[in-house]
């Protein structure tokens, strides 16, 4: 019996290296993938991993799509190492979403309401067969348009507010907290909470979100309003005093409103959970404002019982890549430790007089 | 104009080899190491006090100066950018040495929310001999310093007593450096 | 020197180095006590060793001589690819001699060579709280902490003890750093612990994803937790090495064939090979 060390992980290393580029790439006769028409034809996957990445660059967004083989976790992740190592030269002021330009704008509290209802680019009423016309590249008729009727559309909140209806704005914050310069501490703050959502994996939210609606730390929520569109990004530079436009970014706000019958502390009113994403993403963002909401029940002096109420537990396990890392390295060597393992194992079994 | 005069002739490097000096300093409490050597800071500021300023300060912390090394105030805060600290602030720079139970010692949960003094001394490896023991140490050592107060044995107990809150201090003198953190025990040498 | 076009030397920025650099100092100040850090995404995952690499990025300097070990082993995939990854961004030397190193990160070892003075181990760590698997919660975990109050840890060694006769942990085993902070020592088997009890060099220890780092000074009292009736003990395969013959060092088990047979060998690759270059043969060697 011959042992040969094992030698050559680097050559293994390359090797791989290699195997995944030419899979990544393909068929070499099937042309090769645009970037631009990743960010123009997979809008939505973009939107996630600008998302999940904490960066909004669409055209970065689908360079890593196509990096990462249409893994948008991986995806993400290459956003995120990229993003960490970028300078800081501002903060931007907060975005102000009623001044949107809107794209789509829902309430499902109200039949109607100044602004409108605006279905914009949805799937909520396509009927989901499979459109074999894509299949040859048909390019679609132009939609329809109309006028815009200027002015800004009110949010839904901002209708109910004045009657004292809804709980107010909280305090704000100076300078919000920002969980990638500084590690999470507990109780985590709401705007570390909402940083750490906005982050965080869409599945986890939408998963933890429906769990509330199915009893565990039920909310009665409301869909309030679901409005997406574009914003403009400002910066207020210190010499110059006041604010300038640098870009406009598309973002999906989520208003939840819940129902609440008040406790000691608070008389009874609606409460509010809040959710804001990278572009177009509702399920998302309402997820995330039904779990925002859950968060807040020790706030609200609500028995905390259900994992969507449970701050460490939501905000520790909403980031996909910091799960992915952890469950995928699994695969590393642990041959070490399994050893100790084996010698224990045998040992107890010697003790406890097993025969071999 | 303080300013004009230089930091590290390579920021990269220049900090890391402080660095280096400084975590060893704080490894093995008293062992002297050499820093600075390239640095021609303001007056009254000395090389290595420099040298672990440039490496630890920035605009992420807080930093307290105290008046007797005003002079230096302008290239500290061009070359490091600190923001203004008080007593609560991550470093306090000063040549002589503060009330340490009016600094920020940290709290049960987080000792590590503490501040670090940087003490500008007269010399190191002579002066007063004191003996020091703890972590770092194989054996109990022989420390000597020029500078230290007289009742610096009693000061530097209190400190340690608050274990594991309490400030450490990071000595400079010329190009010497060296480190006392919380968890040394000192006595007369 | 060189380093990788586009990233600074170490790959880390400097505004990173200094708040990891100053985490390091509070660390080594308070030995055994976790230390939040602004942990930076990494270019490689977490789980990988993104905790060490900050360290290591943090402390390495142009003079250093890097060597890599996982599992004890310079060849093992991650290990190659972290040393490379130090080549590539801060041209640094690196090496699989032990005694030649001055910087060393492993995972899930601990060098069987004494370490000196003038070297420092930097340890990659997926859990740092010792404490997590009996309280989940870190907010309650950083009050036990404060308190010293590790009683909960007691009482699971010593049901070990009354289930089983002995303590069941085989690695990670828990030990209290300088009489006051219990400490994981990272999943290094239990038989690499005595040999953190006041080593000559310097330890750091990095949780990446966990946003932890904590040290050991050089000389410090690390002790594994244990009762006067049931004192630690160590365990390891009782063979010696089939290649170098050594009957102390940590062996892996190797399935030698589909007939149950296995041959032990030492973990530590640098070890092992510089025993046989010395003319020791295990039985199932050849003279090198």
């Amino acid at each position: 019996m011959a042992y040969v060390a094992v030698k050559g992980g680097e050559r293994a290393i390359d090797n791989a290296h290699a195997w995944l580029a030419a899979t990544r790439r393909g068929d070499p006769a099937v042309t090769d993938l645009g970037i631009d028409q990743i960010r123009e034809q997979l809008g939505r996957a973009v939107d996630r991993v600008m998302a999940e990445g904490s960066l909004y660059d669409p055209e970065l967004a689908a360079l890593a799509i196509k990096q990462a083989q249409g893994d948008l976790i991986e995806a993400a992740f290459l956003l995120r190492a990229y993003r960490t190592t970028l300078p800081r030269f501002a903060h931007s002021e907060p975005v102000d979403t009623a001044a949107m330009a809107i794209h789509r704008r829902i309430s499902a509290v109200f039949k109607d309401l100044p602004g409108g209802q605006v279905l914009g680019p949805t799937y909520d009423y396509t009927h989901r067969l499979l459109d074999f016309g894509l299949e040859s590249g048909d390019v679609p008729p132009p939609p329809a348009e109309a006028p815009v009727d200027g002015g800004p559309m009110q949010r839904v909140n901002d209708f109910l507010k004045h009657e004292g209806l809804i709980e107010a704005d909280g305090p704000a914050h100076e300078t919000p907290g920002d969980l990638t310069r500084e590690p999470l501490s507990f109780p985590a703050s709401r705007d570390v909470r909402l940083q750490a959502l906005a982050r965080g994996d869409e599945g986890f939210l939408l998963a933890m979100g429906y769990s509330t609606q199915r009893g565990y730390g039920g909310s009665h929520p409301f869909a309030g309003e679901i409005r997406m569109g574009t914003v403009k990004i400002e910066i207020e530079p210190a010499e110059l005093g006041f604010a300038i436009d640098i870009g406009d970014v598309v973002l999906t706000e989520c208003q939840m409103v819940n129902q609440f019958k008040g406790s000691r502390t608070t008389p009874p009113q609606f409460t509010r959970g809040y959710g804001l994403t990278f572009g177009h993403g509702e399920r998302k963002a309402m997820a995330m404002a039904l779990v925002d909401r859950a968060m807040r029940a020790e706030e609200l002096g609500e028995d905390v019982t259900a994992p969507a109420q449970n701050v460490e537990f939501v905000v520790y396990h909403s980031d996909n890549i910091e799960g992915t890392g952890f469950v995928e390295h699994l695969q590393l060597p642990h041959y070490v430790d399994f050893q100790s393992e084996l010698e224990t194992i045998r040992r107890m079994r010697a003790e406890a007089g097993v025969s071999q | 104009m303080s300013i004009d005069l230089p930091g590290f002739a390579d920021p990269v490097l220049g900090a890391q080899a402080c660095f280096r000096a400084v975590l060893t300093a704080m490894s093995r409490p008293g062992l002297i190491q050499r820093t600075g050597l390239d640095l021609t800071p303001p007056s009254p500021l000395a090389p290595a006090t420099a040298a672990v300023l440039l490496t630890l300060v920035d605009a992420e912390t807080t930093l307290l100066l105290a008046p007797s090394l005003a002079a230096s105030a302008e290239w500290i805060e061009f070359h490091c950018g600190a923001r203004q600290g008080d007593a609560a602030a991550d470093f306090v720079v000063t040549d002589s040495l503060p009330d340490l139970a009016a600094l920020e010692s940290g709290n049960d949960e987080c000792p590590e929310r503490s501040t670090t003094v940087i003490l500008q001394l007269a010399a190191l490896g002579q002066g007063t001999a004191y003996t020091l023991a703890g972590p770092g140490l194989a054996a109990p050592t022989r420390f000597l310093a020029e500078g230290l107060p007289a009742d610096f044995l009693a000061r530097w107990g209190a400190n340690h007593r608050l274990y594991p809150r309490g400030i450490d201090l990071i000595l400079c003198a010329g190009t010497d450096l060296a480190a006392l953190p919380r968890s040394v025990a000192a006595s007369e040498g | 020197m060189t380093s990788a076009a586009g990233y600074n030397f170490a790959y880390l920025d400097e505004q990173t180095k200094r708040m990891i650099r100053r985490a390091l100092l509070k660390a080594v100040a308070i030995p055994g006590h976790q230390i939040p850090f602004g942990s930076r995404e990494m270019p490689l995952p977490y789980g990988w060793g993104t905790g060490g690499i900050q360290v290591t990025a943090a402390v390495l300097g142009p003079d250093d001589v890097l060597k890599v070990i996982d599992q004890g082993a310079d060849d093992t995939t991650n290990a190659v690819s972290i040393r490379r990854f130090f080549a590539r961004t801060a041209g640094v030397a690196t090496t699989t001699d032990t005694a030649a190193a001055t910087l060393i990160q492993t995972r899930h070892r601990i060098p069987e060579k004494p370490l000196r003075e003038d070297q420092i181990l930097v340890y990659q760590v997926p859990q740092p709280e010792p404490l997590s698997r009996l309280e989940p919660s870190r907010a309650e975990t950083r009050r036990m902490h404060a308190l010293a109050e590790y009683g909960l840890m007691y009482v699971k060694l010593y049901e070990d003890i009354t289930r089983f006769g002995h303590v069941a942990i085989s690695y990670d085993y828990p030990v209290m750093v300088n009489g006051r902070h219990l400490m994981a020592p990272s999943p290094i088997p239990a038989f690499d612990n005595p040999k953190m009890h006041r080593m000559a060099a310097l330890q750091l220890f990095g949780a990446g994803r966990e946003k932890r780092i904590y040290a050991v000074p050089p000389y410090t009292s690390v002790v594994s937790l244990d009762f006067d009736d049931h004192p630690f003990r160590t365990t390891r395969a009782p063979q010696c090495c089939g290649l170098c013959g050594a009957d102390s060092s940590y062996l892996d088990e190797i399935v030698a064939d589909d007939k149950g047979g296995r041959l032990f060998v030492c973990s530590d690759t640098d070890f092992c090979e510089e025993r046989r270059a010395a003319g020791h043969v295990g039985p199932e060697g050849v003279a090198a």
